[in-house]
């Protein structure tokens, strides 16, 4: 067969059997589930009066429903609270391992995946998430399937797939100061598109990829969906190996002696064929904020806003101009003038320890500014809130007058009560930012963690570069 | 899941590019922990002029007039003729259950995300991807013409016109294992368990090679 990308060598090492129409049966090693997309899975097998095929392969915790705040009131919702309750049920009655809300251990499924060493190199892994793509990051086929797949990974241990294409999207250069892989993974889908990756397997490499810590990895590979592609992966080094030590769900002793050797030909080989390659230059990579109802409607933070008039593609120029109008926001406008109302810190794209930090960081003596209704700053686990509180950076949010709340996904996509209203903007660390995500008729702007922390100091977009200390 | 063959139907035109799935089934409807009842908040945003919220009562919210599934001329349609990269974003199987449950059974469109793609057929949706043009020219005919019926024919792998003054007729590709499901109303899980023993033997041969995932 010759030289083989990361891609190909995950794939093969999973394959059950072929079938004659060019289809697969591969082996999923692991499970993520949670309280949204489960219940109809479990009541399928209910239905069919299937058992879990390896229930050491399945973890679950409830994250989209859950309240940021108050949570020994319990969950207020009626309709959100049966979700949740029956997660519970569905996992004791199937005896897979939850943690529940009330577990320190509890957060966002792919932020408390690799912080438990679940998530390892070399493995399958999917969740009924799309952004399940998180977890490329360790050298792992990872993607987001649906309750129907959901199902018949719990009664199988496989899925039925059909192999994607290789692209490689090469990052060459070292990054300027204050550049994050979520300023990285904005201008590759704003160069590519949000379609560019429909139907491939995206491996980031280069010398940009590889100068980013794990959570870094985490964000760039959490968001390789928003460039369509399901899966998004970065080939195992000393970094990833690093990270997995001594994580509860890691192998241990002799056995990750032998798991090590086997990690490290998780890498494509030197001559190994990627049907679409794309590169970009590190060093041209600015602060990024979206400015439209798409991730790749992105600009850098010295722009203005773009202009549809200039569009040559009608069916373009006009979506661009349903994008505008639908943001309330004018052509030529620069983007450092535009006003945010709130401020949102976290989401499986940026929600780690070193986010905090970065967020922390600008925040530290300053003040949220007087226009900003709220600055919700929502940790992805229960055990990062801790860390971050050991650190002290919990006072210095609330010093600043930013919110510190518990664990969970938040105003993401808005499924619990943290949600924007009609007409408020908001500069946030999440990952879409489509009509309607973070609220009916809310408008939202994707950007870093130290780009969001220093929107809510100045009350509106400015190059985080200006504050906090590089 | 029941069997898809061939249907007529009248096709409706959402001319969007990148519709996702919040658009075609908001975050609060997706609490539910059932399969059905979700045709009625299928793309509520931009169905109703007021927010919708789970368990009220759809009959009587104030409807959007300009949006293309409140036009009385596309009432009982089963065709969705869309553009590119229809179904965008979240993985949720809600997606396919809302448009299933509100009475589609093909969507037409040069391309879709991966992940809805897929979900459409587990739940006896078929999604059909044809050449740019030929979806330009499917949506000038449903446009022009009032009524403009397709006819589906999964087992042809044929759409052709139903109305007799206008000639419409391609062929579409479609995978020979997705086709067969469909047409068949297949089980795929009970189809993956009859190589239960292949599953086996892999798993005995990857416990020597990665102990630490067993």
């Amino acid at each position: 067969m010759g030289a083989k990308t990361l891609y190909d060598k995950l794939w093969e090492s999973h394959i059950v059997r072929e079938n004659d129409d060019g289809t697969s049966l591969l082996y999923i090693d692991r499970q993520l589930i949670h309280e949204v997309t489960s219940p109809q899975a479990f009541e399928g097998l209910r239905m069919a009066n299937r058992k879990p095929w390896k229930l050491s392969a399945n973890l679950a915790t409830p994250d989209h429903n859950v309240p940021t705040s108050h949570r020994e009131q319990g969950i207020v919702d009626p309709i959100a609270k049966l979700q949740v309750d029956t997660l519970d049920q569905n996992c004791d009655l199937f005896n897979i391992t939850e943690f529940k809300m009330d577990d320190i251990r509890q957060g966002i499924v792919h932020v408390i995946s690799p912080e438990q060493g679940a998530t390892l190199p070399g493995m399958t892994l999917v969740c009924g998430d799309s952004h399940t793509s998180t977890h490329g990051a360790f050298g792992t086929l990872a993607f987001g399937i649906g309750t129907s797949e959901v199902e018949h990974v719990l009664a199988t241990q496989c899925l039925i797939q059909k192999k994607s294409k290789n692209m490689l999207v090469q990052v060459d250069g070292q990054l300027n100061p204050g550049i994050t892989a979520k300023d990285v993974i904005l201008a590759i889908i704003g160069k590519i598109g949000t379609a560019g990756g429909t139907g491939y397997a995206i491996e980031f490499a280069g010398e940009a990829i590889r100068s980013f810590s794990m959570e870094g990895r985490m964000t760039l590979s959490n968001m390789a969906i928003e460039a369509g592609a399901r899966a998004g992966m970065i080939a195992v080094d000393d970094t990833t190996i690093k990270y997995v030590k001594n994580r509860p769900y890691a192998p241990q002793a002799e056995v990750w002696d032998k798991a090590v050797i086997y990690w490290q030909g998780f890498h494509s080989d030197t001559d190994a064929h990627f049907d679409k390659v794309v590169s970009l230059d590190a060093t041209e990579i600015k602060h990024q904020v979206t400015w439209g109802t798409s991730p790749e409607m992105t600009m850098a933070i010295d722009e203005t806003i773009p202009d549809p008039a200039k569009e040559a593609d009608l069916v373009k120029s006009s979506g661009m101009q349903a994008a505008l109008d639908y943001m309330g926001l004018t052509a030529g406008t620069p983007i450092n003038e535009v006003a945010v109302d709130v401020v949102f810190i976290g989401s499986c794209t940026n929600s780690r320890i070193e986010d905090m930090r970065a967020a922390a960081n600008i925040a530290k003596g300053n003040k949220v500014a007087s226009n900003i209704k709220q600055a919700l700053v929502v940790p992805g686990s229960g055990l990062i809130k801790q860390q971050a509180e050991q650190e002290g950076l919990d006072q210095i949010f609330i010093d600043a007058g930013f919110e510190w709340r518990d664990p969970g996904c938040s105003m993401c996509l808005a499924m619990n009560a943290d949600r924007l209203e009609s007409g408020e903007r908001c500069a946030s660390t999440s990952n879409r930012n489509f009509e309607g995500r973070q609220g009916q008729g809310g408008r939202t702007h994707l950007v870093s963690p130290a780009m969001a922390a220093a929107a809510a100091i100045k009350g509106h977009f400015v190059n985080s570069n200006e504050l906090g200390s590089q | 899941m029941e069997k898809f063959t061939k249907i007529t139907a009248i096709a409706m035109p959402l001319d969007r590019v990148n519709v996702d799935t919040d658009a075609i089934i908001p975050k609060q409807f997706l609490k539910s922990i059932h399969k059905s009842g979700f045709g009625p908040n299928l793309f509520d945003e931009w169905r109703y002029l007021d927010q919708g919220e789970p368990g009220m009562d759809n009959t009587n919210r104030p409807l959007n007039q300009n949006f293309i599934l409140n036009k009385s001329r596309y009432q009982g349609s089963q065709i969705l003729l869309a553009r590119d990269n229809f179904g965008c974003g979240s993985s949720r199987e809600h997606a396919p259950w809302a448009l299933e449950d509100y009475g589609f059974r093909v969507i037409i469109a040069p391309s879709f995300a991966d992940i809805f793609y897929n979900n459409c057929f587990k739940n006896g949706l078929l999604p059909i991807i044809l050449a740019e043009e030929i979806v330009d020219q499917l949506f000038n005919l449903t446009v022009a013409n009032e009524g403009f019926q397709l006819s589906v024919d999964l087992a042809e792998q044929k759409i052709t016109s139903a109305m007799e003054s206008i000639t419409f007729s391609t062929d579409f590709e479609l995978d020979q294992f997705r086709r067969h499901c469909l047409l068949e109303g297949l089980d795929e899980i009970g189809l993956t368990l009859e190589h239960a023993d292949d599953i086996r033997a892999y798993e005995s041969i990857q416990k020597e090679i990665t102990p630490w995932l067993f």
